[in-house]
Parts: structure tokens; sequence; C-alpha cells
């Protein structure tokens, strides 16, 4: 594994991807849901809401860095506004 | 009748999984890892935080290329797709003829992209190319190699020659499909041949449209060989597109670290437009099953 250059916040960072994927996918078997229309007007399952709540949060944390005036946590803050705002209305 | 639920049959796409894994995830997370790293070489790493991030967006050789990027794509997407419809609407629907235009359509889709650079490549050329030759001997000076603007007009034409065809099948399978009922409906009722484009034709094709769009934005978006062996990036940067600047970074300048956080914001780019036309591509088919 030493070729793949592993760091800790790496590490971490796709253990909670991985950990998000495996929720959601018990989440998906244990309580099947019918799809719903929000504000997007396109239909959403929880893993959809939840594909654009991550790659929302990457074009946040990017351009909070392309602004670069706050420290980077701050963006982690948005985004978790961000993911709520999506799981609850898109 | 009722649909089969057997949740057993997920363990049919394990196999896809680990090839997936093994071919595309595992690199990409490693290009994640050397994102925040700086290396010498000899797997000797070095922390550096988000700094290459930081860097890339505000390089203004980067966001030129992106500039470029996004002129290349939208310039090929604005002439190919309605070529390719007025291709489609030209060919003949049956007979003989119509397997010998589907024929010659698919032909440039067979060559491999280093050999369509290298015909354009030499077909462009002033001393040998009878393209370049035939454009001097009627005195408009043509050289692609010292004029940004004929090099874009090489690769702009030479994509269009490549890929033009695949919108075109695409667009005629469309065609395809449409009942001949529509064809007598609309004569019954005198409408004009435009009005038949816009509301048989173009409605009935949209979904097939929307594909096209989607393969040519990513395939143009990450273009590498065939502008590469035209121009090789020139004259100057002015034909670099965003995958020449990033594999000079990476290859030519061994900058691991600035490449791959290029690699992933390129990435997010590719990844967000993609589901933007995937979810329209897929919202389409809803309303048209309605």
């Amino acid at each position: 594994m030493a070729w793949m250059a592993w760091t800790w916040p790496t590490a971490i960072f796709f253990a909670v991807i991985a950990l998000l994927l495996v929720i959601f996918s018990v989440l998906a078997i244990r309580y099947p849901e019918t799809p719903r229309v929000g504000v997007l007007r396109i239909e959403t399952t929880r893993g959809d809401r939840l594909f654009i709540a991550l790659l929302g949060s990457a074009f946040i944390n990017l351009a909070w860095l392309g602004l670069g005036a706050a420290p980077q946590w701050g963006a982690l803050i948005v985004c978790l506004v961000y993911a709520a705002a999506v799981f609850r209305f898109v | 009748m009722e649909k089969t639920r057997n949740e057993k049959a997920w363990f049919l796409v394990l196999p896809v999984l680990v090839l997936v894994a093994f071919s595309a995830v595992i690199p990409l997370m490693t290009v994640v890892n050397y994102s925040v790293q700086d290396t010498f070489g000899n797997n000797v790493f070095f922390w550096a935080g988000l700094e290459w991030f930081k860097e890339t967006l505000a390089s203004e050789r980067i966001l030129n290329a992106l500039g470029r990027q996004a002129f290349f794509t939208a310039v090929i997407l604005a002439i190919e797709v309605p070529l390719g419809i007025l291709v489609a609407l030209s060919m003949p629907k049956r007979g003989v003829w119509a397997s010998v235009c589907l024929v010659l359509m698919a032909l440039p889709l067979l060559i491999p992209w280093n050999v369509v650079g290298t015909i354009w490549q030499i077909f462009g050329r002033v001393d040998i190319g009878l393209l370049g030759h035939t454009l001097a001997a009627m005195g408009i000076e043509y050289n692609y190699t010292q004029n940004a603007l004929d090099a874009w007009v090489t690769i702009i034409v030479m994509d269009v020659w490549h890929w033009t065809s695949l919108v075109a099948l695409l667009a005629y399978a469309g065609l395809q499909s449409i009942p001949e009922a529509y064809y007598q409906a609309a004569k019954i009722d005198q409408a004009s041949r435009w009005k038949v484009f816009r509301y048989i034709e173009l409605p009935k094709m949209s979904g097939v449209l929307t594909i096209a769009i989607l393969l040519r934005f990513m395939d143009s978006f990450k273009i590498y060989t065939e502008p590469f062996v035209v121009t090789g990036g020139g004259p100057g940067n002015s034909t670099t597109l965003l995958s020449i600047d990033l594999v000079k970074m990476a290859l030519g300048q061994f900058d691991l670290g600035p490449a791959a956080a290029f690699s992933i914001i390129y990435f997010l780019i590719i990844l967000l437009v993609s589901w933007v036309f995937f979810t329209v591509m897929t919202n389409l088919d809803k309303k048209e099953g309605k």
C-alpha cells in the first residue's frame, strides 16, 4: 500500500465516504423509498441527494480555498448546512 | 406481471465492482493522496496540505488552459450537433444507399486518435500536405505551426471531421424510430418541412441528442492525442488544452502534487457537467414514458 502514498487526513476522508456509502446502502435495503421531486424539479432518492451533497461540497471547498480569506474548516460548516438543505429540499 | 425481487442478484455486479475498483477507484484514491503531498521520487513524500489546490486555483496558466478548453468544447459542440442532425436528415432512410451511408459515416470513428492527428498533421503541411499545398497555391497564407488562428482552425476542423458522424449516426437512429404515421399526419395537416422537424423529428431525437452532446462534451473536454500530434499545444501555448497542460505538468516537469490537484479539479468539472446531462437525459426519458 506504500505506493498509494497514504496520509491520515486522506485515509479519514475516504473512510468517511465509504462509511456514508455503507450507511446509505443499508438504509436503501432496510427502508426502501419512492423517489421524490424537490426544488430542482427532478426525482431524487436518498442516494442521489448524497451525491448532490458531496459534489456540491467539493465545489464549496474549492470556492472557499480560491477566495482564501477564512480557514478551511469554515467551508466544512457551509458544506454541512448545504447538505442539510439538500436532504430537506431537493 | 409481478417483478421478481432477488437482492442476491446484486452479487452478480461484484466482478464489475472489483474491476472498476482496480482500474479507476484505487488510482483515483492515489491521485487524491498525491494531491496533498510533495515528492521528489523514490516514493518519499512530504505533507503539503491544500497548497497545490490553492496554487492551481490561482494559476493563470491553468485558468487560461481551462478557458481554451471550454472554448474548444463549445465550438465543436456548436458545429457538430447541428451538422450531425443535418447529415442525418439528408441520409436515405432505407435501401442500399442507407447502408452505404452508414458504413461511410462510421469510417472516421474507426480511426485511432493518433492516426487522425497524423493524417491532419501531414494534410495541413504546406510542403507536402494536400490541404496546405492547395491553400498556398490559392494564395492563402496558412501555417498551423506558426499561426495560432490556423492551428485552432485545424484542430477544430479535424475534430469535426472525426466526430460529426457520431452525432449523425445517433440522430439517424433517433429519426429511424419515428413511426411513418407521424409524417402522414403532418402531411394531412399540410405542415411545413420546418414544422415537421420542429414538432416531430426534434422532440423524437431529443433523447439520443442528449447522449450525443454528453459523449461529445466528455470526449472533447479531455481530448489529448489529436491536438497534441498536430500542434503539440502550440504555437506558444495557443492550443494547449487542459489535458496537454496536465501531462506537461505531471510528466514533463514531474510536478506530481500540483498535477494531482489539477486532475481532481478537472475531474470534478467533468463529473458536474456529466451529472447535469445525465439528469436531464433521465428526466426526458421519464417525461416521454409518461
